[in-house]
């Protein structure tokens, strides 16, 4: 919202410049007037970003998980860490050279950690590329026409809700083979109701402001209402709502691959360590332990950078913060 | 109020209806039944088997006749259809979920006491330590994985029922405070109170499992739905008339922000169905969880589609009552 104001600040400041006549004398005292009482001029981005920079957690949770994605996507192939890699060193605690030990077959920890990381991340991202991809325009688009077709399309997104979507997936994963991008497809296929549901929310209540009439009146399409218009000034939400879906995508994965649904041997990934080592918690704690922690770390820190954005998107909830 | 019930669950029927032809399409999609069972058979089966096998489980009908047959065979004579692996369906169904749904209401009961007890100290002290902590701790449990939560809390008891014996009773293997295996004892107590009491001691690790990780979305929300009414005028003139911060807290405060609880509650369900699986089997229960993962594992179709069909009503009964909730918390909603 406070984007269409600044918006249109600009635009009432660039019609005064147009208006005045163009001298090289004094300017006009419409121009001087104006000038004495504007600060300097921000754009909704850098005000985003200041109140994001502020937010100390967030900054640190995004540093942090930057990190570890290099780290995740990178030091396998620097150090030479290989998931199927076996050595004679079976069952081995955390040391020096093997930081987060060995399983019974010679395994090393660490690369088997990074290597589920590595598969949680890639599909959290395509899920909430896919929720947000789909799910945003639906909502939207039945947020917008309302009447019949959002009656329509909101009963086919509360029939999907109806299900509970661990086994829908799981069912589907089980025929699929179980690579992370089928996992992943299958996440995103049912995972945009929410973001649907979200989005339609946030455009009903912004759909009947000025800004959509006078894009009408300007004689705007639909279509270019819906993108250019309503989306846009509901970035906000749409973000936030990306940062749940990866937290979500993450713990979903990990927990179907965990019930042995998801992601099969001879790929690994984050839920299916932690079900091979649930049984020798007691004399391998650190096979179960990491695993977990790596999910807890990822979702941990994309939470905070959620919480950070939703706060530097959206300063009304934040009034009252000291 | 009578009629809007009946009438909400009459407008329900098209979306299970709707929703089982979903779980059809899925169940077929998931793979053939009697060729997932006879593929590791050594020397395979004779084709007599085979055929007899696939008449069983209706997969000679064509794809939509099966799906009619099951409805109609559910709707006319209560059939839930046939089982690959020899199970009365509906029993079997019936028997887990009371099961599951024994965990599920105690884990929701658990987890909105603790929600509402948390958002309102954190409300009511925003910006305090103790709002800070209970924030934490709700992230950190938003982060959580289920299993983990499950299997840590199940490691903790295992310890603490071996320091037990160690010092209370030693030798005595029998003697656990807290029990960390299945929904009840293999050998369950006479009695109905000792029934309950097996239950119960059953109950309590995976209750606590499934409730954490269901406090954690509950409880920002209560918070920041109470921090919104606080706010309002309504509140600011209940103070200003001098009434206790208790009388405005608890009569005009919280009742307003139950109003948006209620839907999120109910959208719930089908999550903590999914919870729910994780949990049974960390505590190894013989419920709706190890139902669904063998008939998925077996591609048992009419098990899967049951065991949606029945979840799914669970779900669209919990959206009734959470609507007629609504209408008991905020005085201005009347459905006629």
């Amino acid at each position: 919202m406070s984007e269409t104001s600044s918006s249109t600040g600009t635009a009432s400041a660039a019609r005064t410049a147009a208006l005045a006549p163009v001298t090289t004398g004094p300017p006009s005292t419409g121009g001087t007037t104006e000038r004495e009482f504007t600060v300097k001029e921000r754009s909704q981005l850098s005000m985003v970003l200041m109140r994001f920079l502020r937010h100390r957690l967030a900054i640190g949770s995004l540093i942090f998980l930057g990190l570890l994605i290099l780290t995740v996507y990178l030091a396998p192939h620097i150090f030479g860490l290989s998931y199927t890699a076996l050595s004679n060193d079976a069952s081995f605690a955390p040391s020096f050279r093997y930081p987060m030990g060995t399983d019974e077959l010679g395994h090393n920890n660490l690369a088997l950690v990074l290597r589920g990381a590595h598969q949680s991340l890639n599909v959290s991202f395509v899920v909430a590329l896919m929720s947000s991809g789909f799910g945003a325009p639906y909502g939207a688009i039945a947020a917008f026409y309302g009447g019949k077709v959002d009656a329509i399309m909101m009963r086919i997104v509360d029939v999907i809700l109806v299900l509970p979507f661990l086994v829908v997936v799981g069912a589907l994963a089980e025929h699929f083979q179980g690579t992370w991008y089928t996992v992943a497809l299958l996440l995103g296929a049912v995972g945009w109701v929410i973001n649907a549901r979200v989005t339609r929310g946030v455009v009903l209540s912004v759909r009947n402001q000025e800004f959509v009439e006078a894009a009408r009146a300007l004689g705007a399409s639909d279509v270019r209402i819906i993108f250019r218009h309503l989306i846009p000034n509901v970035t906000g939400t749409l973000i936030v709502q990306a940062t749940l879906d990866i937290a979500t995508a993450i713990l979903a994965e990990a927990g179907l691959s965990f019930l042995g649904l998801g992601i099969h041997s001879p790929d690994t990934s984050l839920g299916v360590l932690a079900q091979q080592s649930q049984n020798a918690i007691q004399t391998r704690p650190w096979l179960f332990y990491f695993p977990c922690a790596m999910i807890l770390v990822i979702c941990l820190s994309i939470n905070f950078i959620g919480d950070g954005l939703r706060d530097a998107l959206d300063p009304r909830q934040t009034r009252q913060r000291r | 109020m009578l009629i809007f019930t009946i009438r909400r669950l009459f407008q329900a029927i098209p979306i299970l209806i709707v929703a089982s032809f979903l779980s059809f399409a899925l169940a077929t999609v998931s793979g053939d039944p009697v060729t997932n069972k006879f593929l590791l058979r050594n020397p395979p089966p004779s084709a007599q088997v085979i055929a007899t096998a696939r008449h069983n489980m209706r997969l000679d009908r064509p794809w939509l006749a099966q799906y009619v047959d099951w409805l109609w065979g559910l709707v006319s004579k209560a059939d839930w259809g046939p089982s690959i692996d020899g199970l009365v369906i509906g029993s079997a169904i019936g028997h887990a979920l009371l099961v599951t749904l024994r965990l599920i209401f105690s884990a929701m009961v658990l987890a909105l006491i603790l929600s509402l007890a948390s958002g309102i100290i954190s409300a009511y002290r925003q910006y305090s330590k103790v709002d800070y902590s209970f924030t934490f701790v709700g992230f950190v449990f938003l982060a959580m994985p289920t299993f983990w939560i499950a299997a840590l809390l199940k490691q903790g008891a295992i310890t603490f029922n071996n320091a037990w014996e160690s010092s209370f009773c030693p030798g005595d293997a029998s003697c656990r405070p807290i029990q960390t295996v299945g929904e009840q004892s293999i050998v369950p107590p006479s009695g109905i109170f000792g029934t309950a009491s097996d239950w119960f001691n059953h109950l309590i690790l995976p209750t606590l499992s499934l409730a954490l990780i269901t406090y954690a979305a509950w409880s920002r929300f209560v918070r920041a739905s109470l921090l919104e009414v606080l706010q309002s005028d309504y509140v600011r003139l209940a103070r200003a008339k001098g009434l206790t911060p208790r009388r405005v807290m608890f009569r005009h405060a919280l009742r307003t922000s139950l109003i948006p609880m209620t839907t999120v509650t109910s959208l719930t369900i089908a999550g903590l169905f999914g919870g729910a699986i994780i949990t049974e089997r960390v505590f190894q229960w013989r419920g709706m969880g190890t139902l669904i993962i063998n008939a998925i594992g077996d591609r048992d179709r009419y098990v899967i589609m049951g065991w949606l069909l029945v979840a799914g009503f669970i779900v669209v009964v919990g959206n009734i009552v959470a609507d007629i909730l609504y209408a008991v918390l905020d005085p201005r909603i009347r459905y006629e």
